[in-house]
């Protein structure tokens, strides 16, 4: 296009390239490298070692088939993909209508719709997941009022709480906290797109005969696909790994590849098993990854 | 448009479901905050009305600390990855092919839906063994794990966000400004300064608190990569969380929550203000049609 | 190519992809003359514009300007400025700023800028507005803030990309006249880009149809328009009847070229040789159309210079009204006459038997 000078071009890209290189992909072949080595007690040993004259090298994948045959963490890395999908159907369900129902509400008002959404989002997620701990808790308001409606006895029912009158520490408080905190992750892309969307479409399709369900089904939902792939992408992938909203209000009927990650980095202190599983998770969410970046890619394609 | 509304969009019906929807995410907001007033070391039943959580405050040392050293990386986070954003966005949108732009667009974008603990992880496996090889090379381990190298993990996926934010920005303007500025004399450096960064200044305000709220509400990052006494606020917080609940996280919250909504509002009535004066600039701006 | 050429291209070519934007283009401009190119979109105008300007570097060739040479000089080293399609106003600056705003880069006074970007906004008529910003102004303002600011630098060369293309037909006619004014009282050479013949032809004092990154033929306006080189620059300026055929009468002072239904016969020689397959152009308004009055049923003997048809279509522009005649042989000629007198156009209908005449100068021959 035009020249910045060699100079500045090559330095405008080469440092934050640069930059990502090194903060960004080389810790992951580290990860990589040390999830196939052996430690002891705090070193990790070398994988190529120069013994007698000739390159030996050691790599454990011990790690790696215990993975794979370890039932316990076959069914966590299930969970986690089970929960994070869970979790994004249901942030779909409730923000799609949402942002469609923000984006067509009267011009005036989107603003203020706006920022209503944006104000949860930029508050601390951490102290917004804590407030449902206080709220799930016995006595808590939404447990008695779960509890007032007998809710929690279908919930029990469909073994999302071990018992009616437990909320906190369940499969149920866990969805409820992931839902939660990934919903305005969804609403923004999906009202991002659908607030663009050229209504003109719609008047051609009624003016074709379609009436307003075949209309929303057949023109609004395709043309907000990518918007459903953004959102749909911001909320599984980061669920799959997700850490804090296990922690806080998950329990033992639940596990995720994210508190079992921090464990074995942090309380069992075994650094290549916590890279394998990290490797491994990010084995999981490469698929989806792709899904995004393509996404992404076309839209500004779509956009330039 | 009035036809299109009164079609799926029934009245009562999006009017109930925008009202639920607001209701879910703000219940426990406004509990957060209704609780930080309550006379009882157990927030969740109500005795009475009380302020001294939030007198006990500034004695919580831990707390104090814990927020002075978030504000600070905050600030460090947000300068860093609005510069290494926009340098980002700029490789993206104006030099659009070049080698490695694959990669490079691709490493830029993965931290945002990358899980915390898998960067957390990995970034610090990386500082650890170049602090083993910089001990064993120079005889002293750097970088210190600590507040530079949380402020790392936060420039990561802060500069992440900053350009999204930015690369949208620039998506929409239209190169000839910038054209139009070297053809009258401008060199390249002045083009930047002179047009570019005026049109892109609410973009760059945007990415900026966008990544401070983002570095001083984290919490993974900020475990894998903290230190003996660099305990971030959000640390101290969740701490306190694990073991149950307590008071003092409500009156924190409460302030953090006041804080923030006073800038959102703010900020949102600004952008309203601006946002009429945009579009009329964008329409100047914007780039032609054919 | 004279030796005082202003303004020298030679050879130039740009590559983007293996695709040749622009193909091996020469041509000398002259100071103070202003040079259209004109081609659809994609024929590698805007390219060629581009290169001038410092925004593409040429594959190869060479760009000289007073002698000297600017490859490798880059934008903001050139003494030549551009008037952009979009206009390309700073919206964050004043009128006035945006004017200053190349001479503020070149370090002058303030004093000395003042009394310049007064001098610009009297040229374009828009002292008044000095204080507005770009989206308090009309389209037609815009274009004007947009040229004042492209002379303030008193620049060697102006360049033209698509000046009057974001304007409605209206503004678009009065602005013509107008900027051709401005443009010659400054007496700046000029390289303007478009696609609108219009535009060319009342602004230009040369034309260069492109298409294909290339040259096709570089002259006059009423050089391109009446003695087109091809049938491509034939068809691409105004309307055209062409017509195929072979030479069969090759003369010094005069040819006569057989087209099967129509016989041509054209006043001068042509460089030639006798069955040769070339085609006539005719422009419509060279054409003579009369009602025929006969009513019988022999066949008219058609002869040179004239064809005998039906009306097929009319329509009718107000000023001037255009015919399409269809020969037996199922031929459509287009006919264009002028509304001399009041109620001429509604004299030949549809249906009509008619015929159609012109001189022997009226057609041009096309050997490509």
């Amino acid at each position: 296009m035009k020249k910045h000078g060699r100079g500045g071009r090559f330095a405008v890209i080469a440092v934050p390239y640069a930059w990502l290189l090194v903060f960004f992909l080389l810790p992951f072949l580290v990860v990589a490298k040390i999830s196939v080595s052996e430690m002891e007690t705090t070193t990790i040993k070398d994988i190529i070692v120069w013994k007698d004259g000739a390159l030996a090298i050691t790599a454990r994948i011990g790690n790696y088939l215990l993975l794979a045959q370890d039932d316990l963490y076959l069914r966590t890395y299930a969970s986690s993909l089970g929960y994070a999908a869970v979790t994004t159907v249901l942030c779909l369900a409730i923000g799609y209508p949402f942002a469609y129902f923000m984006a067509r509400a009267r011009r005036s008002l989107q603003p203020a719709l706006l920022m209503l959404v944006m104000l949860p989002f930029w508050t601390s997620f951490l102290l917004r997941v804590y407030a449902w701990k206080a709220l799930l808790t016995e006595h808590g308001l939404v447990a008695d009022a779960i509890e007032r409606i007998g809710l929690d006895r279908w919930l029990a029912a469909v073994h999302l709480i071990p018992d009616p009158g437990q909320l906190m520490n369940t499969r149920f408080s866990l969805i409820l906290g992931m839902t939660y905190t990934y919903l305005p992750f969804m609403i923004l892309p999906l009202y991002s797109n659908l607030a663009k969307m050229d209504l003109r479409l719609l008047e051609a399709a009624a003016d074709l005969g379609a009436n307003a369900w075949t209309a929303f089904w057949r023109i609004t939902v395709p043309l907000s696909r990518p918007g459903i792939v953004a959102g749909a992408m911001l909320v599984f992938i980061p669920c799959v790994g997700e850490y804090v909203i296990p922690e806080l209000l998950g329990g033992p009927q639940t596990q995720m590849i994210g508190r079992t990650l921090w464990d074995e980095f942090f309380s069992n202190n075994d650094w290549p098993m916590a890279c394998a599983v990290a490797v491994t998770m990010v084995l999981l969410v490469i698929v989806p990854l792709a899904i995004f970046s393509r996404n992404q890619a076309e839209a500004t394609r779509q956009a330039a | 448009m009035t036809t299109m509304r009164s079609g799926l969009a029934n009245r009562t019906f999006a009017r109930a479901w925008l009202a639920l929807g607001y209701a879910f995410l703000y219940v426990p907001i406004v509990a957060l905050v209704v609780y930080s007033f309550n006379d009882s070391p157990v927030p969740n039943v109500w005795r009475g009305f009380t302020l001294r959580w939030y007198a006990a405050l500034p004695d919580d040392r831990e707390l104090i600390a814990g927020l002075a050293l978030s504000l600070k990386v905050a600030v460090a986070t947000a300068c860093a990855s609005v510069v290494l954003g926009t340098l980002a966005a700029f490789a993206l949108v104006r030099y659009r092919r070049f080698f490695g732009s694959t990669l490079f667009s691709g490493m830029v974008a993965a931290p945002l839906v990358m899980p915390e603990v898998i960067i957390g992880l990995s970034l610090l496996l990386m500082l650890v063994s170049l602090q083993r090889m910089t001990e064993a090379a120079f005889g002293v381990g750097i970088p210190e794990r600590g507040m530079l190298t949380i402020w790392f993990g936060h420039l990561l996926l802060g500069m992440a966000y900053a350009t999204v934010v930015v690369r949208a920005r620039l998506q929409t303007l239209n190169p000839q400004l910038e054209e139009a500025a070297l053809d009258l004399g401008a060199r390249p450096w002045q083009v930047f300064w002179l047009v570019t960064l005026p049109m892109i200044g609410q973009a760059l305000l945007s990415a900026f608190l966008l990544t401070f709220t983002l570095s001083l509400d984290d919490v993974v990052l900020s475990a894998f990569l903290s230190g003996p006494g660099a305990t971030t606020m959000p640390l101290v917080i969740f701490s306190r969380a694990r073991l149950g609940l307590n008071p003092s996280v409500n009156a924190v919250a409460t302030i953090i929550i006041t804080f923030v909504a006073i800038g959102v509002v703010v900020a949102s009535y600004l952008l309203a203000r601006n946002e009429r004066r945009r579009i009329l600039d964008a329409a100047v701006a914007e780039r032609p049609a054919g | 190519m004279a030796d005082d050429a202003f303004l020298r291209i030679s050879n130039l070519v740009k590559e983007f992809d293996g695709h040749r934007a622009v193909n091996d283009v020469s041509v000398d401009i002259a100071k103070g003359e202003v040079f259209a190119l004109l081609g659809s979109s994609g024929c590698g105008k805007t390219t060629l514009l581009r290169m001038l300007a410092g925004f593409e570097t040429p594959t190869s060739g060479t760009i000289t300007l007073d002698s000297q040479n600017l490859a490798d000089l880059p934008p903001y080293v050139r003494p030549m400025n551009m008037m952009f399609q979009s206009y390309a106003l700073f919206p964050h600056l004043t009128v006035f700023d945006n004017i200053a705003f190349g001479l503020r880069r070149e370090g002058l006074p303030a004093g000395e800028i003042a009394s310049r970007v007064e001098a610009m906004l009297k040229l374009v008529q828009l002292v008044p507005y000095a204080k507005r910003k770009p989206h308090q102004l009309s389209g037609g303002q815009q274009q004007r803030v947009a040229l004042a600011r492209s002379l303030a630098k008193k620049p060697q060369l102006l360049l033209l990309d698509e000046p009057l293309g974001a304007l409605d037909r209206k503004l678009r006619e009065e602005t013509q006249i107008e900027l051709a004014g401005i443009i010659h009282d400054v007496g700046v050479t000029c390289v303007l880009v478009t696609h609108d013949q219009e535009e060319a032809m009342t602004m230009a004092s040369r034309i260069a149809v492109m298409s294909e990154g290339r040259f096709l033929q570089v002259g006059p306006p009423a050089e391109i328009y009446e003695t087109p080189a091809s049938r491509f620059v034939a068809d691409f300026i105004g309307n055209v009847n062409l017509m195929d055929g072979s030479l069969v009468v090759d003369e010094a002072d005069h040819v006569v070229v057989d087209c099967g239904d129509v016989q041509h016969r054209i006043g001068h020689g042509i460089t030639g040789t006798r069955g040769m397959p070339v085609t006539v152009a005719l422009r419509p308004e060279k054409i003579r159309i009369r009602r025929d009055a006969l009513t019988s049923t022999a066949t008219p003997d058609s002869g040179v210079n004239r064809a005998h048809g039906k009306i097929k279509e009319v329509a009718y522009f107000g000023s001037f009204t255009v015919y399409h005649l269809q020969m037996a042989s199922g031929r459509v000629l287009k006919i264009s006459q002028s509304n001399a007198e009041r109620q001429q156009g509604g004299q030949l209908t549809w249906g009509d038997s008619a015929w159609a005449t012109w001189t022997d100068l009226s057609p041009v021959v096309l050997t490509q």
